[in-house]
């Protein structure tokens, strides 16, 4: 009989018997409650051997490539290894030297990591940094994996933010930190190659779109690729000239530079740049669509794309939540 | 035909579920009578969710048991859920079944699945 692992204990699975009432009997908290494989509401992730493709059906595809199955529906053959998807335990701790820092603005650093052991990773996803073992925040990656070498975060200094405040303030060159992940499931996945994509990202939510970006193009995306990124001001602007370079490079790549406060110069679009966006592009019928930054813009477009056609499978979205006090 | 095909067959089982939660979901956010009830909640456990309810109501495999409706909904009850409601989710259901093109005699049949569901819906 297959052996299921979770949190370093061994189950003996029994038979006709699923993974969740396997370890839901031995006192293993995993929430559920169709039991049957619809709500989702009991999403488990296999670290160590394959799900069945049964507990995958109706999953998105992103969590499918990472191997998130639902245990209510899984009648393994084989040995599984699994964990909650906010089991910190299921990702290693990877140390990583600080290569580079420096300011794409006046209040975004971009920081370089150089991990000490192999990151697999795709470019949109975050991963979670650690000032001490304790206090660790997340960060998009900018780097896509298979062209940079290490690892490219955008950290906005938020005012009197402990973690951000200490890349921008006290992180050196040179310097070890400590990282988990990597997490998420807003990146791009391979095919349909032709398919339109929207692009929308506030701040340094901009970070994982520039990400995603680089990776389609890469891998031949030849659908129209629009890319809205939001700011107040213009200083918030940043990568405004490396975008306008790849704009100049793939005919199918859009860039919409969105400023919301006044003084708008000319070649600027003007408004919030979830607006701009569905103003140029009302419908959103078979589109792909990446939503990243500040909280109440991505839960607002997320509604908006969706109901503007977008099929909610579609619809890839980061909100930077930071976290309450 | 010899085997008598269950309604959830009929209507075209899981595809038909898939295929019908975009559609469904988008007509409960349109929906004003109904829709503060699914504002600020995360979308994608939501559309799971709608999922859940659409198998059920077309009479699919599930393990909810009238209990279940009970405890799910009370929260809802607690912030007003009647009668009016559930006339409106129903009415969205048709709307969607009707927009994929399933039989009304289908439609009647899912409907009435949903209606058996109404008291323990509004935990009377
Ligand atoms: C999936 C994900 C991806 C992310 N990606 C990025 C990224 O690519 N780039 C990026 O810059 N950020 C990103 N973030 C946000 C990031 O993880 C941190 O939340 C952010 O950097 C703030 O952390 P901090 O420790 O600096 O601030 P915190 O110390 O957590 O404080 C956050 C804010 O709250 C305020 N605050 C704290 N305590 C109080 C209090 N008692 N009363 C009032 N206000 C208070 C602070 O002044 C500050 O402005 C992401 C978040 C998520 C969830
Ligand atoms: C008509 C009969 C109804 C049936 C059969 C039904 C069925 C269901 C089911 C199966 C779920 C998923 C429960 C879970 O797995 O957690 C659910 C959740 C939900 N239902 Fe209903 N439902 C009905 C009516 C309604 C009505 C009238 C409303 C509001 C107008 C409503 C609002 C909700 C909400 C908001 C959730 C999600 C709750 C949460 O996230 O905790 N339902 N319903
Ligand atoms: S409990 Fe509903 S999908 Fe597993």
């Amino acid at each position: 009989m297959a052996i299921i692992r979770y949190a370093k204990d061994s189950y003996e699975l029994e038979d006709d018997q699923s993974v969740l009432d396997c370890l839901t009997h031995r006192g293993v908290a995993v929430p559920f409650s169709c039991r049957s494989g619809v709500c989702q509401t009991c999403l488990m992730r296999a670290t160590g051997g394959t799900p069945t493709e049964a507990s995958q059906q109706g999953l998105k595809n992103s969590l499918t490539l990472q191997n998130y199955f639902l245990p209510c529906v899984c009648y393994p053959e084989t040995d599984l290894e699994v964990a909650l998807p906010d089991d910190a335990d299921a990702q290693v701790v990877i140390p990583a030297t600080v290569k580079s820092l420096r300011l794409l603005n006046d209040d975004i650093m971009h920081v370089e990591l150089e991990c000490h052991a192999q990151i697999d990773y795709r470019a949109g996803q975050f991963i979670n940094l650690f000032q001490h073992q304790t206090l660790g925040r997340s960060y998009s990656l900018a780097s896509v994996p298979y062209e940079d070498d290490h690892l490219h975060l955008h950290v906005r200094r938020l005012p009197q933010g402990l973690v951000s405040g200490w890349i921008h303030d006290e992180l050196r060159p040179g310097q070890t930190v400590e990282i988990r992940g990597p997490g998420g499931d807003c990146f791009y996945i391979p095919g349909d190659t032709e398919q339109s994509m929207m692009l929308i990202g506030t701040g340094s939510g901009l970070a994982q779109l520039y990400g995603i970006i680089r990776d389609a193009l890469s891998q031949g995306h030849t659908g129209p690729i629009h890319l809205f990124h939001g700011s107040r001001d213009l200083n918030g602007l940043y990568l405004f000239a490396e975008l306008r370079e790849l704009m100049a490079q793939y005919a199918n790549f859009n860039y919409i530079p969105c400023l919301s406060g006044d003084d708008v110069p000319a070649g600027y679009a003007t408004g919030r740049a979830h607006d701009i966006a569905f103003e140029q592009i009302p419908s959103l019928k078979n589109w792909r669509m990446f939503l990243c930054g500040h909280p109440e813009m991505v839960r607002v477009t997320k509604r908006k794309a969706f109901l503007a056609g977008a099929a909610m499978k579609n619809i890839y979205a980061d909100a930077f939540n930071v976290s309450q006090p | 035909m010899s085997e008598q095909e269950s309604l959830y067959e009929q209507i075209g089982g899981e595809a038909a579920v898939n295929a019908a939660v975009d559609i469904f979901y988008r007509k409960v956010l349109g929906d004003a009578r109904i829709n503060t009830f699914f504002e600020d909640v995360d979308m994608e456990k939501q559309a799971a969710k709608q999922k859940a309810f659409l198998t059920m109501a077309f009479g699919g495999p599930h393990n909810y048991t009238g209990l279940d409706m009970r405890k799910g909904h009370a929260h809802l009850v607690s912030r007003g859920l009647n009668d009016s409601h559930v006339d409106a989710v129903i009415e969205d259901l048709g709307a969607t079944l009707r927009e994929l093109g399933v039989k009304e005699e289908l439609i009647a049949q899912v409907a009435a699945i949903a209606e058996s569901t109404r008291n323990d819906v509004l935990g009377r």
